[in-house]
């Protein structure tokens, strides 16, 4: 488990890391936390000629308050954001969800760039971003442009990301009034979710007024399911309410089987989790965040 | 003589050393002009090797040498040595050091590419170009002995390559007999031990002093130094095997020989460069043996109160590709299967059986978590059955105090009659049960369920065969500077011999534990003996240290009495000093003793046995010893998820005399959490092609600290009378009853909404979900 041979570089600004990018393009590799592609690297699955490695471009590396909105620069660490008082109070799916990113020494090392250029289906920030509605913000000799986290994750492992694009900056509005869940399954404390969930409902005079739903481990990218949003528009919640979407959900999604679970499994986790975050992020909708993450389901 | 620390919770005296990074693994053996090894193995788990091209591989630079059979000696391009014959076994086939022609499974050694480091060997493994034709993979056990499988080995006409049956009393007249017989399924499926330090060989040849020597992550040093002395064609007095701190054994570090224990010293002795391998895990995973799979068809005929008639087992045993170890793990798993019970009438038979899969070979446990879950679902039907409580059923089988030794009827592992020498299996059980609260647990669980949660108790007891012979040995000495060296024949894998040895020792010669340096696993140290395995160190080589140590302790006295010009019974062993009771002017150091036991001119008296103060001794036992216990646990089910939380888990052991209950619940904690892994997370998955599908830690689920709960234990001590330290082993114990208790467990939660049976494991989420949903 030895990578086999590469070139390696270590740009120190933005501008120096996309030409790199630009020179090399596909033939390229971008080393940022490095908890996926070292050990790619290690089983020679991937073997890039050059590793362009962002560890030392400190610009990289915020956490911006700006008009309704979070921006977090590509190499910020994982841990970094769930010990952000910003992040705690402005994007409470996002500090929920981080918690369940491998375990403390992964977060230490793992970037929030990284997990979304990665782009693993099972991972849970690229589920975070699409729950919340995040914008993706990317950089080349070219210029710089933003895309949408739905047009961002294309499928399995693959991005919008042209060859020579870097991700810069994740833009999240704040949604501190809403109320959020992030739950999964996953076989062990840490491990990538068979199934997981990130809830987020806007409650106005006892009903609902929004409701996002985006699933992780389910797919080939975060899936959105639009129709089990609607049950709940307009309405006060209650548990037929939660067990109808719960049947959406497990009816819509099409997950693929694996050694860790069926698909058929997927599906109905997926159902049942969908039913608890709901409640979870209603309760929390209605008054001051409160941490009561159910613990039979809590593997952060 | 008094103990002062035998029984105590001594701290370890490695733990310093380990904890601060300062081990010695063989991966910290830097021997200068070290070359590197890599081995390509088989990417198929069945084919004929049509050619290989290394031409390629041995041109880029940085490549010293690449061997494939073809370059082998005669000796290492035989089949590798038959470790534990059995007049039952009767195709004893061997693995090689490098493929001859055919490949049996994924991970099979094909060729080995030593170079100037680890990444350019890698490189050439790339450049190796090997023509395979693929044959027909046999995966599955049972398709393996249908009459149509795919032959393992062409010249063999089946897969099956032993047919063993053991009987105890009248089986037939006691089913006849029975008020009740009922009939199970059971299935165990494969794991892997996954040491958290892997495999690895340096070797360095001095080719002016014709002196080998190998660092060998291995459990048996020894037998090492011996096999390759003969392979190789030395002297064993040329070879000297060095185990040096092992980061995990658990059984599969014994094997004589994986295929680079020979190729990294044959390397070294033709290109006169030490050479060191490395395994990685992925390797790992596919090269080193596993363990676990096994299919049994069981029977019981009990009475009409519960009074067990006669069992019946007859199982399937996958060995793998290759049998190197014979048929250990299968005997263990019937023998183990009649645990603490009384069972007049007892029939166990196995077939065991290749499959093109990696070899198996004994993992903590060996065969006894199968007989114990085997057993324990039988104890479990029965209670269901007829109705009675489940721990009712269990007392009144259980053999009492009052029948020890009780002769089981059967031949162990070691070949001697499975001879229970003491235990008390009953206290042990109350003990377990008071623990975890069974008592009150019918108001518990019922509490629990009005809260809407699932929460089930499992309890089961078993047996545990270890401290086997042949034997083991010992070497005391007491240095001119007073400190205490003892050298042992057995390798250590992390069980605390630096301490429990020293406890032995620092007794016999009240001398402080850290004044007495342990040597583990040298040949160069001790030259007889046999390894670490089947919970023996403890009971035969612990045995052998207080022997060896109670030798020199008579030695000093005698020694004494000749320079103190008193006799031997006037003297007195106290703090290290030796004196004439009553005068404390008339006194000598241990290192004094050291000093005047090897004089420079005169003479040495003929009963000082041999000069300085030194003994070595060796303990033989007659035959095993068996510990017991009792586990129990509290276990939550998500019915919605099938995801399960463990909320108490309880232990009761008996091992005999306890040397050090700190370091006994370390072996006890960890086992448990290597049985939490056989029963929920671990299963190596193989395709039907015999694909090894889990091939890292993210598809293969060791369990983490996060998974495993506070284990509380408590011990019972019944004395073994068959060692003069009363010992008994212990190594196993933590892992052996999991699964059954596990099973019992989740049964409990949930019924009676879902009454789902359990007869296979591991489980799954996944798979108990499916279980609940099928109610």
């Amino acid at each position: 488990m030895k990578p086999a041979p590469f070139q390696y570089a270590a740009p120190e600004t933005v501008d120096e890391a996309v030409m790199l990018l630009s020179e090399y393009g596909r033939d390229g590799k971008i080393l940022a936390g490095g908890q996926s592609l070292v050990p790619l690297l290690a089983m020679r699955l991937a073997r890039p000629s050059v590793l362009i490695d962002l560890n030392r471009i400190a610009e990289l590396d915020y956490i911006r308050q700006t008009d309704g909105e979070v921006a977090i620069g590509a190499m910020t660490r994982q841990r970094t954001i769930e010990r952000s008082g910003e992040v705690r109070e402005h994007l409470p799916l996002w500090w929920e969800a981080v918690r369940y990113v491998g375990h403390p020494q992964i977060r230490n090392r793992g970037t929030v760039g990284g997990s979304l250029a990665h782009a693993d289906p099972s991972a849970e920030l690229p589920a975070a971003a699409a729950a919340t509605g995040a914008t993706l913000v990317t950089r080349s000799t070219r210029g710089e442009r933003t895309v949408s986290a739905e047009g961002f994750f294309l499928s399995y492992l693959a991005t919008a990301l042209e060859p020579d694009e870097l991700l810069v900056e994740v833009r999240i509005p704040a949604h501190a009034r809403a109320g959020t869940a992030f739950l999964e399954v996953a076989r062990r404390h840490g491990d990538y979710a068979l199934a997981g969930v990130a809830a987020m409902v806007t409650m106005r005079d006892g009903r609902c007024e929004a409701v996002r739903l985006a699933f992780t481990g389910v797919g080939p990218v975060p899936v959105r399911v639009a129709e089990a949003e609607e049950p709940l528009i307009g309405r006060r919640p209650e548990e037929s309410v939660y067990a109808e979407i719960a049947r959406i959900v497990a009816g819509r999604l099409d997950p693929d089987s694996d050694i860790h679970a069926s698909a058929a499994y997927r599906k109905d986790v997926a159902g049942v989790l969908t039913a608890r975050a709901l409640a979870l992020a209603v309760s929390r909708a209605q008054e001051p965040m409160a941490d009561s993450r159910s613990s039979m389901v809590d593997h952060g | 003589m008094a103990t002062r620390y035998f029984g105590a919770r001594v701290k370890r005296n490695e733990d310093p050393r380990l904890l601060t990074g300062r081990g010695m693994f063989v991966d910290d053996v830097q021997p200068t002009g070290v070359v590197h090894g890599a081995v390509l193995r088989s990417p198929h788990a069945h084919a004929r090797i049509r050619s290989i091209d290394v031409a390629m591989a041995a041109a880029l630079p940085g490549v010293v040498a690449v061997y494939t059979h073809a370059d082998l000696p005669a000796t290492l391009a035989a089949p590798l040595p038959k470790l534990i014959p059995h007049p039952a076994l009767i195709h004893h086939k061997t693995q090689y050091a490098l493929a001859p022609g055919i490949v049996r499974h994924v991970g099979e050694a094909v060729a080995f590419v030593v170079a100037d480091s680890r990444y350019v060997a890698e490189d050439a493994l790339d450049l190796i170009d090997v023509d395979y034709e693929p044959l027909a993979a046999v995966v599955d056990l049972e398709a393996a002995v249908a009459p149509d499988s795919p032959l393992v080995h062409d010249d063999m006409d089946t897969n099956v390559c032993a047919h063993y049956t053991q009987r105890v009393g009248d089986i037939e007249a006691a089913f006849a007999r029975a008020a009740h017989v009922f009939t199970e399924r059971f299935t165990v499926d494969r794991g892997t031990a996954a040491p958290m330090e892997c495999r690895g060989v340096v070797a360095q040849w001095d080719h002016k002093m014709r002196q080998l020597t190998v660092w060998d992550s291995t459990q048996a040093p020894i037998p090492i130094r011996n096999g390759l002395a003969r392979l190789l064609d030395l002297p064993q007095a040329s070879v000297r095997v060095i185990a040096p701190d092992v980061g995990g054994g658990f059984g599969p570090k014994i094997m004589m020989f994986y295929p680079e224990e020979v190729l990294v010293p044959y390397a070294a002795m033709q290109l006169r460069r030490p050479v060191k391998w490395i395994e990685d895990r992925r390797e790992n995973f596919a090269a080193m043996n596993q363990e676990r799979e096994q299919i049994h068809d069981a029977q019981i005929a009990v009475d009409a109160d519960g009074g067990i008639l006669g069992v019946k087992t007859v199982f399937l045993y996958d060995s793998g590709a290759y049998i190197p170890y014979g048929i250990i793990v299968p005997i263990v798993a019937s023998t183990t299967l009649p645990g603490p019970y009384r069972i007049p009438n007892y029939h166990c038979e196995f077939q065991a059986v290749f499959t093109n899969k990696t070899i198996v070979s004994p993992y903590r446990g060996a065969g006894r978590p199968h007989g114990v879950f085997v057993m324990e679902r039988l104890m479990d039907r029965v209670a269901r059955e007829l109705n009675l409580d489940r721990t009712e059923v269990r007392r009144r089988n259980f053999i009492q105090n009052d029948e020890f030794p009780y002769d089981v009827g059967l031949i162990y592992q070691d070949n001697a009659p499975l001879i229970y020498d003491s235990g008390n299996y009953p206290a042990v059980f109350a003990r377990a049960l008071e623990m975890i609260g069974y008592e009150r647990w019918p108001e518990q669980r019922a509490r629990y369920r009005r809260d809407g949660r699932h929460v089930g108790l499992g309890v089961a007891s078993y047996v545990e065969g270890g401290g086997i012979g042949p034997y083991e040995g010992c070497r005391v000495t007491v240095e001119p500077s007073g400190k205490v060296h003892a050298a042992t024949s057995v390798g250590t894998q992390g069980q605390g011999h630096f301490t429990s040895f020293a406890q032995i020792i620092a007794d016999a010669l009240t001398v402080p534990v850290e004044d007495v340096v342990i040597t583990t696993g040298d040949s160069g140290a001790m030259s007889w003996g046999t390894g670490t395995f089947a919970s023996r160190a403890a009971v035969v080589a612990g045995n052998a240290v207080a022997l060896a140590a109670q030798a020199v302790r008579e030695k000093a006295l005698k020694v004494a009495a000749t320079t103190l010009e008193a006799r031997v019974d006037d003297l007195e062993l106290r703090d290290g000093q030796v004196s004439v009771r009553g005068s404390t002017e008339r006194s000598l150091s241990l290192a004094k003793i050291a000093v005047a036991a090897n004089p420079l001119r005169g003479t040495i008296p003929q009963d000082w046995e041999q000069p300085g103060l030194e003994a070595s001794r060796f303990f033989a036992p007659p035959r095993g010893t068996f510990a017991g216990g009792t586990h129990a646990a509290i276990v939550e089910v998500d019915v919605a998820t099938g995801m399960i939380k463990i909320l108490k888990y309880v232990v009761v052991h008996d091992c005999g005399t306890i040397i050090n209950p700190m370091i006994l619940e370390g072996q006890i904690r960890g086992g448990v959490a290597q049985g939490i892994g056989n029963a929920f997370y671990e299963k190596l998955i193989y395709d039907e092609n015999g694909q090894l599908l889990t091939q890292t830690f993210m598809d293969y689920l060791l369990p983490t600290a996060m998974e495993i709960p506070e284990v509380e234990i408590d011990h019972i001590e019944t004395p073994s009378p068959l060692n003069p330290l009363g010992v008994k082993g212990a190594g196993e114990a933590g892992v052996i009853p999991v699964p059954a208790v596990f099973a019992q467990a989740l049964e409990d939660a949930l019924q009676p909404e879902y009454p789902i049976r359990i007869s296979q494991m591991p489980l799954s989420p996944n798979l108990l979900l499916q279980m609940i949903q099928r109610q």
